[in-house]
């Protein structure tokens, strides 16, 4: 440590033990400084004040935050819970922490230990942090008006049960999640009773189960995030008035894995994201009155699982651009609408010019049909032979829904600004 | 090896002289074009041109080859009178009808890919390419042998259709028949083995391996998600295609050795 | 010079050859003759290799032939109808003969000349008459100046001027010591060029000898009659 940072913390900690009364005092934490531990200038602090922590190595079990405080790392200081402890604890309001690197919580089967964990605070603030091995990263409870943003989490999870989530959140309300980067975590961002939340340009990717994954969690807003090679993608449930807008969903590869599953979700919106490369694009059950619109779906094994359950929902504008199956259904009823999308596999025409085809499309192929009663027939996907069964139920439909139909299939793809 | 290349220089110098060969190239080339034109990009077009390639090539190819076989008589007896090898001879017939027709084919897909190049998956482009390139080599070789067995050229034709129907079509309807029939065992094995014998799955599975990997990982069965999944799928598939390639081809040319002219 | 042993050929039921033995000596025309389905064709392109016997052995040089085709290096042939590439031209013909015999410089091109090729070598030959196609056929079997001549019919279609400059180049090649095997449906062209014959009939070889031994064995005038006195017998 250099000498004048020394001498500054000399001066800074005769200033704090001279004048108690004074508000927003500042303390160096510094291995050889003195204040060794975050712990003990947490001891002399009271609301309001900041703690700078220099670089170097912090062992000191859990650290309860219980005061207003604002802990700024510097260079990454290392905060290290030994594979035992829940590292930060945070029980008071308005706690502001940036820069750590909080490094090997302590796996439990029976706590949901995490880097910082926030219970029932409001206000506080998350940001810069670098989380490694991590057993849950940030983990919010019965809190309200919090940021975490910016935060690299990287997890080492291999197997579900004995592994946690990037970014957790448990009845939270006016949560603003941004900018963050979570890896190879059970789900990368969990929300559970969360209201009013916002989840922002942040990448989630390869996760052992859901990148997002959220249940109850009504009048949130998720934009501008990237999704990719998650285990099983996305996956949202019992939920209204959601709002997705212009995020991507890509490489969410098996058997169990959807870009985007959609479970009881209802009066929500869809609109400009991306889903790529998908084994599933959307799959969607019991879903109602949701507006699913100028998304592209692109080189996905089925862009769209649309269960005869859900009702009301539209269609509207989307690209469909080469897809193995564009949408897929198990029932011969439909009570949803599609219009003005753009299918790569529509063959029509447009005599009359006005960029909308003059034939109606029927996305749902009879293949997709046969494939959902005997997946191994999977095999002769594009076959002639099929081409063929394909052509003939297109003409006279006897097994697919009648009423799916997109009655003005663009002609050409939809721009979208 | 040198009569082989005399032969098909004299090959090369008949087929591009006649005017279906240039009808093939520029097939191609329009439909290539016409594909992009109608918009969707590259990948849609590859994707399209895969229906077309397992589809036509096929039919091309077996009855442009048993026709020249049979189109090719005067020039068989001129030659065979002559110091040169029957199998010389059926080689240099051979290549120089299946070089051209490849040729075609890869010029009319890749001169419109290249100018209007945005982008497309070049791995199912360049397995688009080969496939298309076995199938034609595969069933040239399946017209040859037709057409050294039947001298009867109607006969022959036929035949070359039926062959042709029968890999492009019927075939496949009778492996989803053999799925709906055998739908309480395990099929995948089977099915995986099924495919092998017929070259028009092969090649369609090849391209499947790049254009529809996101649906065909969600595939369940252990023994598909290895075999598509993987190179070693890819690897078997182009190894089959290649056997496909060379034992028609062996078997006409043995038939040819014992014919008379 | 050729040798054929016990040679059976079968085209399905159809048994065209059987157990055909003949000698063809070095340097003297031999011709084989017999009605239409005696099997002269088939004998003529059994030696050529293009048809393949159901048995027997062949010899041309006292090397049996045997899916080989070196030896037909040594043969020019005729044959009966002149078949050809219909897209390729005269002169493309020409040129693919040469190239595939190996573009030899020693080349006997009198026919070429005597015949008035020279005006037809752009043509492509599906233009050309049949005996303009004779005319060419007839050239390439002379061109190389090979050892034995075989052909089928040589002036059959064949002008009358073209056909004895035809007979006249067979003599010329005789006198220089090839050996000739032709076929012909004249017996007056048969008895002017021929030394030995071969009679077939029915597949089988009746006779085989100097022409004049036949005739004095049947004390017949011409061969023309021989022929026929041999054929009453064979029906009688």
């Amino acid at each position: 440590m250099s000498q004048w940072r020394q001498t500054i913390l000399t001066v800074l900690m005769l200033l704090s033990s001279l004048a108690p009364s004074l508000s927003a005092k500042t303390y160096w934490v510094d291995p050889s400084g003195a204040f060794s531990s975050i712990r003990a200038a947490l001891a002399h602090a009271t609301d309001g004040d900041t703690l700078h922590v220099a670089p170097g190595i912090y062992r000191e079990g859990a650290i309860t935050i219980d005061k207003s405080i604002h802990v700024i790392g510097h260079n990454l200081p290392q905060i290290d819970g030994e594979g035992t402890y829940q590292i930060i604890t945070v029980v008071a309001d308005s706690v502001h922490i940036e820069g750590l690197h909080l490094m090997n919580v302590g796996v439990s089967f029976t706590q949901d230990n995490a880097a910082i964990k926030c219970d029932a605070v409001e206000g506080c603030v998350i940001e810069n942090n670098t989380i490694s091995n991590g057993f849950f990263g940030i983990y919010l409870a019965k809190s309200a008006n919090c940021v975490v943003k910016n935060n690299q989490i990287k997890g080492e999870a291999v197997r579900e049960v004995n592994s946690g989530n990037g970014i957790h959140l448990w009845y939270c309300k006016n949560i603003l999640i941004e900018g963050n980067t979570v890896r190879q975590h059970r789900d990368g961002i969990y929300f559970e009773f969360v209201e009013h939340g916002t989840v922002r340009n942040n990448l989630s990717e390869k996760n052992l189960r859901y990148g997002l994954h959220f249940m109850f969690s009504h009048h949130c807003r998720y934009e501008q995030n990237q999704f990719q090679q998650n285990g099983a993608g996305v996956a949202v449930m019992y939920t209204q008035d959601v709002h997705m807008v212009n995020n991507r969903f890509q490489k969410n590869w098996g058997a169990a894995s959807f870009g985007l599953l959609l479970k009881d979700i209802r009066d929500s919106e869809i609109t400009q994201n991306h889903f790529v490369e998908n084994t599933v694009g959307i799959y969607a059950e019991a879903c109602d009155r949701v507006v699913v619109s100028e998304n592209r779906f692109e080189q996905n094994g089925w862009a769209i699982k649309l269960m005869a359950n859900s009702m009301d929902n539209t269609f509207r504008r989307n690209n469909f651009l080469v897809n193995t199956f564009d949408v897929a259904t198990n029932s011969r009823q439909n009570f949803n609408t599609f219009e003005g999308n753009y299918w790569s596999t529509y063959r029509g025409y447009d005599l009359d010019q006005d960029d909308v085809g003059d034939v109606p499309f029927r996305p749902v192929r009879l293949f997709s049909l046969i494939v959902e009663k005997q997946p191994p027939a999977l095999i002769l996907l594009r076959s002639s032979f099929i081409g063929l069964l394909d052509i003939a139920e297109r003409v006279f439909p006897v097994l697919t829904p009648e009423t799916l139909i997109d009655p003005s299939p663009a002609m050409m793809p939809v721009t979208v600004e | 090896m040198k009569t082989i290349i005399k032969v098909i220089k004299y090959e090369f110098h008949d087929i591009f002289r006649s005017k279906w060969l240039i009808a093939y190239l520029l097939f191609f080339l329009m439909v290539t074009d016409t594909l992009f034109r109608f918009g969707g990009g590259g990948n849609r077009v590859i994707l399209s041109l895969m229906n077309l390639v397992i589809f036509v090539i096929p039919l091309i190819s077996i009855l442009f080859g048993t026709m020249y076989l049979y189109h090719s008589q005067e020039f068989i007896k001129l030659l065979l009178s002559h110091p040169i090898h029957r199998r010389s001879l059926f080689a240099g017939m051979y290549l120089g009808l299946a070089i051209p027709l490849s040729l075609s084919f890869w010029l009319g897909v890749s001169i419109p890919f290249a100018y209007h190049d945005d982008g497309s998956n070049l791995m199912a482009l360049g397995m688009l390419l080969m496939s298309g390139v076995f199938l034609t080599l595969i069933f040239t070789a399946l017209a040859f042998l037709t057409a050294a067995i039947l001298s009867d050229k109607t006969k022959g034709f036929g035949v070359a259709i039926l062959v042709w129907l029968f890999f492009v079509v019927i075939y496949d309807g009778l492996i989803l028949l053999t799925v709906f029939i055998f739908a309480d065992y395990p099929l995948e094995q089977p099915l995986i083995i099924l495919s092998l014998f017929n070259p028009i799955d092969l090649a369609r599975i090849l391209m499947l391996l790049s254009l529809d990997i996101s649906a065909l990982m969600g595939y369940t069965g252990a023994v598909f998600n290895k075999f598509l999944g993987s190179t070693w799928g890819m690897a078997l598939s182009i190894f089959c295609l290649a056997l496909w390639s060379i034992l028609p081809y062996i078997a006409a040319s043995r038939q040819f050795q014992d014919e008379d002219f | 010079m050729i040798g054929i042993v016990n040679l059976n050929k079968k085209f399905g039921k159809l048994h065209v050859l059987k157990d055909v033995s003949v000698q063809i000596e070095r340097g003297c025309v031999s011709a084989i003759v017999g009605p239409n389905g005696s099997g002269k064709t088939t004998l003529i392109k059994s030696i050529l290799g293009l048809v393949k016997p159901s048995s027997g052995q062949i010899f041309v040089n006292g090397i049996q032939i045997n899916g080989d085709c070196a030896y037909r290096q040594q043969i020019g042939y005729m044959p009966q109808v002149a078949q050809f590439p219909e897209n390729l031209t005269v002169r493309e013909i020409l040129h693919l003969v040469k190239d595939l015999r190996g573009n030899p410089t020693d080349l006997n091109e009198t026919l070429f000349d005597q015949l008035g090729l020279e005006k037809e070598l752009d043509k492509r030959m599906r233009t050309l008459s049949g005996g303009t196609r004779q005319k060419v056929s007839a050239t390439l079997a002379f061109l190389f100046n090979p050892k034995i001549l075989i052909l089928d019919e040589p002036t059959a279609g064949l002008d009358p001027v073209s056909s004895s400059i035809l007979k006249d180049q067979i003599q010329q090649e005789k006198a220089k010591g090839k050996t000739v095997i032709l076929t012909s449906h004249i017996m007056s062209e048969i008895e002017e060029l021929s030394d030995n014959i071969i009679f077939l009939l029915e597949g089988t070889v009746r006779f085989e000898g100097a022409i004049k031994t036949l005739i004095a064995g049947t004390n017949q005038q011409n061969l023309e009659r021989t022929i026929a006195h041999i054929m009453m017998q064979g029906v009688a």
